[in-house]
């Protein structure tokens, strides 16, 4: 329109900081529930980046990608919590350093 | 220019407040920053001319998958610390920041929607232009997206069936 417009690289900027910062989340947390959130913050940070790049064209296909990636997410989210549920169970606590034995 | 300082606005909120959920010591405290960044996320996709992606992430991001973990926390029971914790949960300092950042994107909302021409400065991507290609070139997406869910179905529901025949023999 007039001139003044969103720059793409400081939404991809915004978009690698969060993709980052999740990251590092999923690096030094040991509690599951937080291993899960990290995983939302990073998925979230690539639907921005899909999101910016098809609003720069005009298209809808970046929108479309976001999409999967909600349904993505929310399939993620229901089997990790299925999980979290068990170890709860299994281990009495939601750290992931015990359950690091596999049977067999 | 007014787009402008509103996203810088909402992408410092959407980071500052995803570093504060990601170092909180306490689950629910942390539920709260990320809601607040999804908050966020979604008024900058709202700024760049995503209206219907700014849409999907309140309602299934910030609403559904953030509802589910909530629930989660609150099945898995955490006895005498969770009462402790609910405690502390209802102290005001907990809410200072979270509710200072949520008024911030209020504002944000009432400035943007108080113009008359949605404050898109790019090229806006309608819903019905989103519709018309998820339905068009994309269906096999869909499909494929649907048995992706039935599959998440399946799987939590076995998950989390054993836990409960497992709580009902104690």
């Amino acid at each position: 329109m007039d001139g003044v417009s969103i720059p793409l690289d400081h939404v991809l900027l915004l978009s690698a900081l969060l993709f980052i910062c999740g990251l590092l989340g999923l690096m030094m947390r040991r509690n599951i529930i937080f291993i899960l959130v990290s995983l939302e913050v990073m998925l979230n940070a690539s639907a921005v980046a899909f999101v910016a790049a098809g609003a720069r064209w005009g298209q809808a296909d970046g929108q479309i990608v976001f999409m999967m990636i909600l349904a993505v997410a929310a399939a993620e989210v229901a089997v990790g919590l299925g999980l979290v549920l068990q170890i709860q169970r299994r281990f009495k606590n939601l750290d992931m350093d015990d359950a690091n034995r596999m049977r067999g | 220019m007014l787009e402008l300082i509103l996203f810088y606005m909402a992408s410092t909120i959407a980071l500052v407040s995803t570093i504060l959920a990601l170092t909180r010591a306490n689950a629910t405290h942390a539920l709260i920053y990320l809601i607040l960044s999804l908050l966020a996320v979604a008024v900058v996709f709202y700024l760049i001319g995503a209206p219907f992606a700014a849409a999907l992430e309140v309602v299934v991001y910030a609403g559904a998958i953030m509802v589910l973990f909530i629930f989660v926390i609150m099945m898995l029971n955490l006895g005498e610390k969770g009462d402790r914790q609910e405690k502390q949960l209802l102290k005001p300092q907990v809410w200072i920041v979270p509710v200072i950042f949520a008024l911030l994107l209020l504002v944000e909302l009432v400035l943007v929607l108080s113009k008359s021409a949605p404050a898109t400065t790019q090229g806006l991507v309608t819903s019905k232009q989103v519709g018309l290609t998820l339905f068009g070139p994309y269906v096999l997406a869909v499909e494929i997206a649907s048995m992706l869910l039935l599959a998440g179905l399946v799987g939590a529901y076995h998950l989390g069936r054993r836990y409960l025949e497992e709580g009902r023999e104690e």
